[in-house]
């Protein structure tokens, strides 16, 4: 690939870390490859999510981290796509044209909602703003809940998705060769042999409306994340930036901030529908707490911020990091306890149960310190490495924030 | 000329990214009225504000009755017996007058005969005790926000152009409230675009332009020497009023 | 600004009826508030449910003023939005029921002097706990972040997680059932004599609450009216800066109502527990909403705001859900939004800008 051609598609926004560039490359190689790389379900249901939240949390990053708007909301919209599509094939049977009805009702939704948002916030200091969404998503909340004739209420709904993109589909005869990396390596290990490692981590693969549903979801993450990209480095962005640093500056340069602001808000919205549609799709099971519950609505503040706040990179590596730690840590804590005497302190505070004790702690120890987020540090390494370079050559460069 | 009661030596101080004090060295003698001159963006207000402690001091010493008192806390600053009234008055207005003396009160309940005193000088503080500060006329805001500073015997008094936007007529009632407390010989350091009001108030004077003190000396001095005045208030200030 | 010699903002009272009204809305849209609410139910409902969910809703709103009035003040007087304020509330609902459960036979003893001697040390245990542990979170979580906003949501939303995932450790993770003391359940007859609503049958844990609500409120009032350190708080929200150099230290005087208010949450929280009879971690999250809908519906920084906002939302959730069940939460919110674009400082503003 041309470097003219790679620059056109990242809008010139670089990794501009080694590590973090490896890191991206190691993410979307899995992502691309997944399916047959990781054996088992839920391994591929881990992989689905990555993608799906991967649009959550980089159209949340849109309004957090480039605008400095604090939603609660973006829940709402994200449950608005999910039930949807929920809604429409439970009315209207599983076919496409029932698919595209639940988007289309949801989208109009979303953008009603969000404009009804917008509108409040003209109204409201900025500060008001994260309560009075926090306030209307759990009305939200709470409407999807009682409405059980509708919703499905606690219960929620089961998705009836096309046949196309269900496990019945299968598109081809024959198995598919994978090759599990994680097997690879753990063989290489203890058989010291690689040829018998490498024949152990050979699996099948029954390719099956799923993965065509997996594909289509990571084509549409990839797309929206350099969308988003093209997007944040537009002029469009740009002024967006300009709100985050000094919006009474932003308006004496003579833009229309609210305008900007409503806009941001509005395309993210629509985003987070489209990932709760694909939500839908991929999980083929909704209910208020994976797509409603404001527990979900922290992970994505904890994801964005995890991963560095105003870089969409960030929102690539905070939820592949949040969730790889949601679905491992707790096996891990799980093995760290077991040799505890069960119902003592430690096997309290260390349970598997406690990820979140540690993720919490964690997340506030990253405020203080690392404010940027990993993304945000390993560019800060890469630019002082950079500098010790340069230093006896040249002035250090400046330090982008 | 006596002997100084507030010291400031090198005094360097920064407001953002802006250097807006580059070394004031600045004497307020004891029992006298000092008036602190100089043009719009000179550093008169912030030199106040560094004295309070209400911003950071970067280089430099600030000295009170001997005393080194750079980068304290302003409460403990203004414990010592400095009191300061801002150039906004910064009258807490949701506070009924009363209020807003209890609190300028520090050390406990008012004295009676001091509040006597405060009425006899500001009028209209006793008339409208229990009402609201912030429905008192501009006027009688700065008579408020001067009463706080005297309603309990004060070692220095720091006070940020009091006369701005006000009428003649109030100018002159406050001028003789400044004329009072020089005579209990209160220690007054005046910041004043006024030069009328100056010349009529100060003992001595300080001249600040770009973030230092250029000239000082006699009130006196200035008041009688045109060609001074010209070079260092420029042509403006002093045909002004 | 010219000078007068006069005050400000006399003016002549209104002529005519209309003319009257509006000055009336305008000038206390509480209580215009309140009684239009009240109104509207009254023609909705016949008299004796009427009564009845009045009551409730007073009681509701009492609790909920209780847990809002730490956090508006918080937010008045020193620009601290500590969205961590629901674990407090958790966290004193179950110091609370822990303390009633370890005195269950003091509780279930039909004298109430025997009730109380649980009930007291109940309430008195969850205020000092979510009290201290406001002090540590002020120290340790808050004062790192004043001054920025954003910082402070994440944090405390970060330190809300902690706080409720350490309750999951204390008390394990199941809900909790809470005995409410035997003097406090059952109920008052009111007299048949009385027209329309005698014979109504009013529980006596909500008078309770709706009495200690009253109380509380009036204390508080007069704290913030009468005292040194009310005049201190008032000033303070108007300008700290100007409270420090008048020579008090603002820092000691925020710590103070930051664990006040945190102590007033848990005490909130334990009496909810009361009156729930079952506690989870989570209720806190779920009254973060109404502590929320009051302190904007309220004007931030206005204790007399939030104790209306309180009423407002107690009773708009009792009559709704006997209306509407479904739509409970949706009115709360509505009123809300409704009251936002009437007046986006909420009723009663404190907050200059």
């Amino acid at each position: 690939m041309s470097n003219g051609m790679l620059n056109r598609i990242l809008s010139g926004d670089y990794p501009r870390s080694r590590a973090l560039s490896a890191l991206l490359v190691l993410i979307g190689v899995s992502l691309a490859l997944g399916p047959f790389l990781f054996p088992g379900v839920r391994a591929f249901s881990m992989l689905g999510m990555i993608c799906v939240f991967i649009i959550v949390v980089a159209s949340y990053d849109l309004m957090l981290g480039y605008t400095h708007i604090v939603s609660f909301a973006h829940t709402m919209f994200f449950g608005i796509g999910a039930y949807g599509v929920a809604i429409a094939t439970d009315a209207f049977g599983s076919g496409f044209g029932a698919v595209f009805i639940g988007i289309g009702g949801a989208v109009v939704m979303s953008i009603l909602l969000s404009l009804l948002l917008g509108l409040l916030s003209l109204r409201v200091k900025a500060i008001f703003f994260a309560l009075v969404t926090l306030a209307v998503a759990f009305a939200f909340l709470s409407l999807v809940t009682q409405l059980y004739n509708i919703t499905g209420g606690e219960d929620g709904l089961a998705v009836r998705s096309p046949r196309e993109l269900g496990p019945a589909f299968r598109p081809f005869d024959s198995k598919v060769p994978g090759f599990s990396v994680i097997d690879f390596i753990a063989g290489v290990f203890t058989q010291g042999s690689i040829g018998q490692a490498f024949n152990d981590a050979v699996f099948e693969v029954r390719v099956s409306g799923r993965h065509l549903m997996y594909y289509i979801t990571f084509v549409v993450s990839l797309g929206v994340f350099l969308f988003l990209l093209r997007m944040v480095n537009s002029p469009f962005g740009r002024v967006l930036q300009a709100i985050r640093e000094n919006e009474f500056r932003a308006q004496a340069l003579g833009y229309r901030t609210v305008f900007y602001r409503t806009a941001a808000v509005i395309v993210s919205a629509v985003l987070a529908t489209l990932a709760g549609v694909l939500f839908a799709l991929i999980n083929r099971y909704v209910n208020p707490e994976n797509t409603l519950n404001f527990e979900l609505m922290v992970f994505i503040l904890l994801m964005c911020v995890i991963g560095g706040m105003g870089t969409l990179y960030g929102a690539v590596v905070g939820t592949t990091v949040f969730l790889l730690a949601q679905n491992y840590l707790q096996d891990l804590l799980g093995l760290l306890v077991s040799n505890a005497e069960p119902g003592s302190l430690f096997a309290e505070l260390a349970g598997p149960d406690r990820w979140l004790l540690w993720f919490g702690l964690l997340f506030v120890l990253s405020v203080y310190f690392f404010p940027a987020g990993i993304v945000g540090q390993l560019r800060l390494w890469a630019e002082r490495r950079r500098e010790r370079k340069a230093a006896p050559a040249a002035s250090p460069l400046k330090q982008e924030s | 000329m006596a002997e100084s009661i507030l010291s400031l030596s090198g005094v360097r101080a920064d407001i953002d990214q802006y250097h807006i004090l580059h070394g004031v060295d600045l004497e307020v003698p004891a029992g006298e009225l000092t008036v602190l001159l100089g043009r719009n963006g000179a550093g008169k207000s912030t030199t106040l504000r560094t004295i309070m402690g209400l911003t950071t001091v970067t280089d430099g010493k600030v000295r009170f009755r001997g005393e080194d008192i750079t980068g304290q806390p302003t409460p403990r600053i203004a414990r010592k017996g400095i009191a300061f009234v801002p150039e906004n008055m910064g009258i807490f207005s949701l506070l009924t007058v009363r209020e807003n003396m209890v609190l300028a009160a520090v050390n406990g309940p008012m004295d009676p005969a001091r509040l006597d005193w405060v009425f006899d000088l500001f009028p209209p503080l006793k008339k409208f005790w229990n009402r609201a500060a912030g429905n008192l006329s501009g006027g009688q805001k700065q008579m408020l926000a001067i009463a706080r500073a005297i309603i309990e015997p004060r070692e220095l008094l720091l006070v940020d152009e009091p006369t701005k936007g006000l009428a003649p007529a109030i100018i002159n009632d406050l001028a003789g409230a400044f004329e009072q407390l020089k005579q209990q010989q209160v220690t007054v350091l005046l910041v004043e675009q006024n030069f009328n009001f100056s010349r009529r108030l100060g003992q001595s004077a300080a001249v600040m332009n770009d973030g230092g003190v250029v000239w000082s000396g006699q009130m006196t001095e200035l008041a009688d020497n045109d060609d001074l005045q010209h070079e260092l208030l420029g042509l403006g200030l002093g045909e002004h009023q | 600004m010219s000078a007068h010699d006069e005050m400000i903002g006399q003016t002549t009272p209104p002529q005519g009826v209309l003319a009257r009204f509006a000055a009336f809305r305008e000038n206390k849209p509480h209580i215009f508030l309140l009684l239009l609410m009240m109104a509207v139910a009254l023609l909705m409902m016949d008299p004796r449910t009427w009564v009845l969910l009045t009551i409730s809703g007073l009681a509701m709103g009492a609790m909920v003023f209780l847990m809002a009035s730490g956090m508006t003040l918080t937010f008045g007087l020193m620009n601290v939005l500590n969205l961590a304020h629901g674990a407090f509330i958790s966290l004193g609902a179950f110091a609370g029921a822990s303390v009633l459960l370890w005195l269950s036979s003091q509780a279930s003893e039909p004298s109430l002097l025997i009730n109380l001697a649980a009930i007291l040390p109940a309430l008195g245990f969850a205020l000092v706990v979510a009290g201290l542990l406001g002090l540590v979170f002020e120290r340790l979580v808050i004062k790192p972040v004043y001054g920025d906003h954003l910082k402070q949501i994440l944090v405390t939303v970060g330190g809300s997680i902690i706080i409720m995932e350490l309750i999951h450790v204390v008390w394990g993770p199941n809900e909790i059932p809470v005995p409410r003391p035997e003097a406090l359940t059952g109920a008052f007859l009111l007299p048949d004599a009385l027209p329309v609503i005698g014979g109504v049958a009013l529980e006596k844990y909500r008078l309770i609450a709706v009495v200690l609500g009253l109380a509380i409120y009036g204390l508080m009032t007069w704290i913030i009216e009468r005292t040194r350190v009310g005049i201190l708080i008032r000033a303070g929200v108007e300008s700290r800066e100007m409270v420090e150099v008048q020579g008090y230290r603002i820092r000691l005087l925020f710590l103070g109502v930051f664990v006040a208010g945190s102590a007033l949450a848990g005490l909130g929280g334990a009496m909810w527990a009361m009156y729930r009879e079952i506690i989870t971690a989570h209720m806190g999250d779920e009254l973060m909403i109404s502590v929320i809908v009051v302190i904007i519906l309220g004007g931030l920084g206005s204790i007399k705001g939030c104790f209306y906002g309180a009423v407002l939302v107690g009773l708009i959730n009792l009559y709704v859900g006997y209306l509407e069940p479904r739509l409970a939460a949706v009115a709360t919110v509505g009123l809300m939004v409704g009251v936002l674009m009437w007046r986006p400082q909420g009723l009663i503003p404190v907050i200059k800008v």
